[in-house]
């Protein structure tokens, strides 16, 4: 492609200048919102001396060998099973897909502590394979919508063309897709490690008193023991265990991201397809499983089949313990998750667009910078909630308007984590455009602007409404910031199914497996409407 | 070129910003005629919006709630910002953690005009920066039904846990994860002495103790009273559960053992550096005062500090106050509770 690169580009100096102005956004958000309170809460576990003993422990590393075996293992397992429904949600026209590409993310949105308990009930002693299960469970999702992203627009002809010269389909699988859906799998597979390197809910349930790991340890030190130092120290060796597995993530994708896209599409699967349809419908039928019992749960009482949870939910519980109706729950939820995703989708989208102009760019240090900023922009999916949390309680009151305690505060804390989805999201899709197509635009005299308005938008906005879906469901379900910010009189439906949780009587526990339930129900409603949003325009289904 | 470039950038910013205020409609709410105090509190709080309301209408004053997590999350959220505090008043710091809040001067002294109703009683500082607000005792709970239909007495005491009669039937919180493991270690450890509690441990581990992270899993999979659903019937819970558990026929399905009860105060105070210290103390006379300490017990399933307060119609049967809880000092626990901690790690793991 070098040759190609000598047509007609506009003057560097202001494309640069628009670039930085576009990259200010997203990298100021991360400085405000991150780097500041974790280096902020950090900083004072240095200060107070002492991280010599706590890495000098071999328990510590055992603690890190632990957290990485097992969340290594969640990502094989998340993988494995998150591509036959990758396939299905890309490639496959049959009746129940639509549905299909819904009912995934569903996993995504449970509370923790409502999960950790459903496989503790098929695990009564806990162990690490419900841990390692449990964890894959929730990322399956992540695989699965971010690979179909991308397979859903590879051009299926060079597979035909493959097969055309004699190879098996799953020969053609092997050496013609898998490379070209690579970087997709390796993005996921590195959203997922960090998921489960920083799972906390699960472990912590489903680890019993015997199984921890650097995050439920960072939150030990930190929450209860206000061990600064000691929640320091362990903070340390999990961001290098986050940058070595970004490090991981980014040398897999960094393969010539050439992947020519086209004329996918579905079809009703041939022969051998099957298999992977059957395979997809299995691990679907898995996550159902969990899922249905959470269901079965919420109607059962000692006294036989009942629908009092869901009774005591639509008013404010005159037993329970919310203070505001399960509904008005649903509601903040819906509100938050709206803030939430509108604003990482604007810092997202503006990210992914910097990141691959500095990958396009000639010079040798753009490139490295968006290697960089690539990296950055993943870290707050691999930094403990409770060291962003408990840092910002040190600084934001620095802030105009003490944003410390503010309600506005959730939905930016969720932002945080879902940007980086985005990004996974976004970034293989605008990468993958032709750039031909885009140099053909700017020597017809377009803009900057146009060309990303006429060529990249609608080539990409199927996988930008599908990002905005999953980040939002994200948010959703997001607890752990939540928690620590929403205010009593506006829970979001997680924090109330918490406070159920843990109150005595057969009623409340009830109420919190019906609540489920409508969670479950906003999110597929929620989802069909985002999904509903993003056809139309580029209407293949 | 160069212009349009800024302008598009500009345009996106101010695009994404009003997108992100969209639907932001409800902030505080809160007009500036009424002075709010922020209430800091533990995620069980839960008061009846009609009694805050009560409270606003006589004395003008409006209570905001922010939640920061349990007792000792609670408290060391309140250490790290002391120096500017994120509220002016704070309930739920507990007897397990007064100690700490005290040294780092997280309260002002205020002797509120209510305490001696009878949170005097549980006084843990004699300049009163901390009042008593309720007592929430942690004791072993059993399900009555199980030893009913096994023929076999239930156990009453801390030695009976132990006794090879009761194996593989105790299900126990962590100390190091959850509150109520950790009073029910502080409450052998008051029992049996510091020589003493190590041997009882090994004799418990010997008989089978089931050790999970959390209450929720303790008290709703592990315990077979509650939901009916796990194989264990005795399980570290709290003096009120049973007031939760009665069926339709009225009969309490579980009983706590009386005599194996550790106690549990937690306090309130007017937080130092905070910026409407006349409210606040006006909150916490709120607090101890008779219409907020009539909420406690059915709200938050703890018992009024203050004396005179009826409990709910059946708790004197079903849930009464423990009479002769264990107890340690503020000062004792602050002392003694991570090397605990550690070497009840090193036993039981």
């Amino acid at each position: 492609m070098a040759h190609a690169r000598a047509v007609v580009t506009p003057p560097r100096t202001a494309r640069g200048f628009g670039l930085a102005l576009l990259g200010l956004a997203p990298i100021g958000f991360l400085v405000v919102f991150f780097a500041w309170p974790v280096l902020a809460i950090v900083g004072r576990g240095f200060a107070e001396g002492g991280l010599d003993v706590v890495l000098g422990d071999a328990r510590t590393w055992q603690l890190a060998g632990f957290t990485v075996a097992s969340a290594a293992a969640s990502t094989v397992v998340a993988v494995v099973a998150g591509l036959p429904v990758a396939f299905l949600l890309a490639r496959v026209k049959l009746p129940g897909v639509g549905l299909a590409r819904t009912l995934v993310l569903v996993p995504f949105v449970l509370p923790t502590v409502v999960v950790g308990l459903a496989f503790r009930a098929l695990w009564p002693d806990g162990g690490v394979l419900p841990i390692v299960l449990a964890n894959a469970f929730f990322n399956v999702a992540v695989v699965a919508r971010t690979v179909a992203g991308l397979w859903a627009r590879l051009d299926s002809r060079t597979t035909d063309a493959a097969r055309a010269l004699g190879a098996s389909p799953w020969r053609a699988f092997r050496s013609v897709t898998l490379p070209a859906l690579a970087p997709a799998i390796a993005s996921a597979a590195a959203v997922v490690f960090l998921f489960c390197a920083t799972s906390f809910g699960v472990v912590l349930i489903l680890g019993g008193a015997r199984y921890r790991t650097l995050e439920t340890e960072i939150y030990l030190r930190t929450v209860d023991l206000l061990d600064l130092s000691g929640a320091a120290a362990l903070s340390l060796i999990q961001f290098a265990a986050v940058v070595a597995a970004l490090v991981l993530g980014g040398l897999a994708r960094r393969r010539k991201e050439g992947a020519r896209t086209g004329a996918g599409g579905a079809r009703r699967p041939r022969g051998g397809e099957w298999w992977s349809v059957g395979a997809a419908g299995v691990v679907l039928a898995m996550l159902l499983t969990p899922i249905l019992a959470l269901l079965a749960e919420s109607v059962s009482t000692e006294d036989g089949w009942s629908l009092e949870g869901y009774r005591a939910l639509s008013g404010t519980g005159e037993k329970g313990a919310l203070q505001v109706s399960g509904w008005d729950a649903a509601v903040n939820s819906l509100k938050v998750a709206i803030d939430a995703t509108l604003l990482a989708m604007v810092v997202g989208v503006l990210a992914s667009v910097v990141l691959v102009a500095l990958r396009r760019s000639p010079a040798r240090t753009a490139r490295g910078l968006g290697e960089t900023m690539d990296a950055v922009l993943m870290l707050p999916l691999g930094v403990s909630a409770v060291t962003v949390g408990f840092g910002y309680l040190v600084t934001l009151d620095a802030l105009p308007g003490d944003l410390r305690t503010s309600p506005y505060l959730v939905p930016l804390a969720q932002a945080l984590v879902i940007t980086p989805l985005i990004v996974r999201m976004v970034l293989p899709v605008l990468r993958s455009v032709d750039v031909r197509l885009r140099q053909a635009a700017s020597t017809l005299g377009a803009s900057p602007l146009r060309v990303w308005r006429e060529i990249d938008l609608p080539l990409a906005l199927r996988p930008l409404v599908a990002a905005a879906g999953f980040g939002f469901v994200v948010a959703l379900g997001e607890f752990g910031a939540t928690s620590f910010l929403a205010r009593p009189t506006a829970p979001t439906l997680p924090v109330a199914i918490a406070s159920l949780m843990g109150r005595p009587g057969e009623l409340n526990n009830q109420m919190a497996y019906a609540a489920c339930a409508l969670l479950m129900l906003v999110t597929v409603l929620a989802v069909a409407v985002i999904e509903r949003l993003g056809r139309g325009r580029v209407g293949e289904f | 070129m160069k212009r349009r470039a800024v302008r598009a950038a500009t345009a996106v910013a101010v695009v994404s910003v009003v997108a992100a205020g969209c639907s932001l409609s409800d902030g505080d709410g809160g007009t500036q005629q009424t002075p709010t105090v922020t209430l800091v509190t533990h995620d069980s709080f839960l008061a009846p919006q009609e009694v805050l309301d009560a409270f606003q209408k006589q004395s003008g004053i409006k209570i905001s709630v922010l939640k920061q997590g349990d007792a000792g999350s609670l408290t060391n959220k309140l250490v790290l910002t002391k120096a500017n505090p994120v509220g002016d008043v704070a309930y739920g710091v507990d007897s397990t953690f007064a100690s700490r809040a005290l040294k780092e001067g997280v309260f002002e002294p205020y002797t509120s005009p209510e305490a001696d109703r009878g949170p005097q009683r549980y006084a843990v500082d004699p300049e009163h920066r901390l009042s008593a607000v309720d007592v929430g005792d942690v004791c072993v709970n059993v399900d009555a039904n199980y030893f009913a239909t096994k023929g076999i007495l239930a156990p009453a005491s801390y030695d009976d846990l132990a006794d090879p009669k009761y194996k593989d039937l105790l299900v126990a919180e962590d100390p190091a994860t959850a509150s109520p493991g950790l009073a029910f270690l502080l409450g052998t450890i008051a029992k049996y002495g510091e020589a003493g509690w190590k041997d009882y441990w090994t004799k418990l581990k010997a008989n089978g103790l089931k050790v999970v992270s959390g209450w929720e899993e303790a008290y709703t999979e592990e315990f077979s009273g509650s939901s009916g659903k796990g194989p264990r019937p005795i399980v570290v819970s709290y003096a009120s559960s049973p007031a939760a558990e009665v069926g339709d026929d009225g009969k309490p399905r579980t009983k706590a053992l009386l005599d194996t009860c550790y106690r549990q105060v937690e306090y309130a105070g007017v937080l130092a550096g905070g910026k409407q210290t006349e409210s606040a103390r006006k909150v916490v006379d709120f607090l101890l005062s008779q219409q907020f300490q009539a909420t406690v017990a059915a709200n938050m399933y703890v018992y009024p500090a203050r004396q005179g307060v009826d409990l709910p119609a059946g708790w004197a049967q079903v849930a009464p106050l423990p009479q002769k809880p264990e107890a340690l000092t503020a000062d004792q626990v602050q002392a003694g509770r991570e090397k605990w901690i550690g070497e009840w790690r090193t036993l039981v793991q």
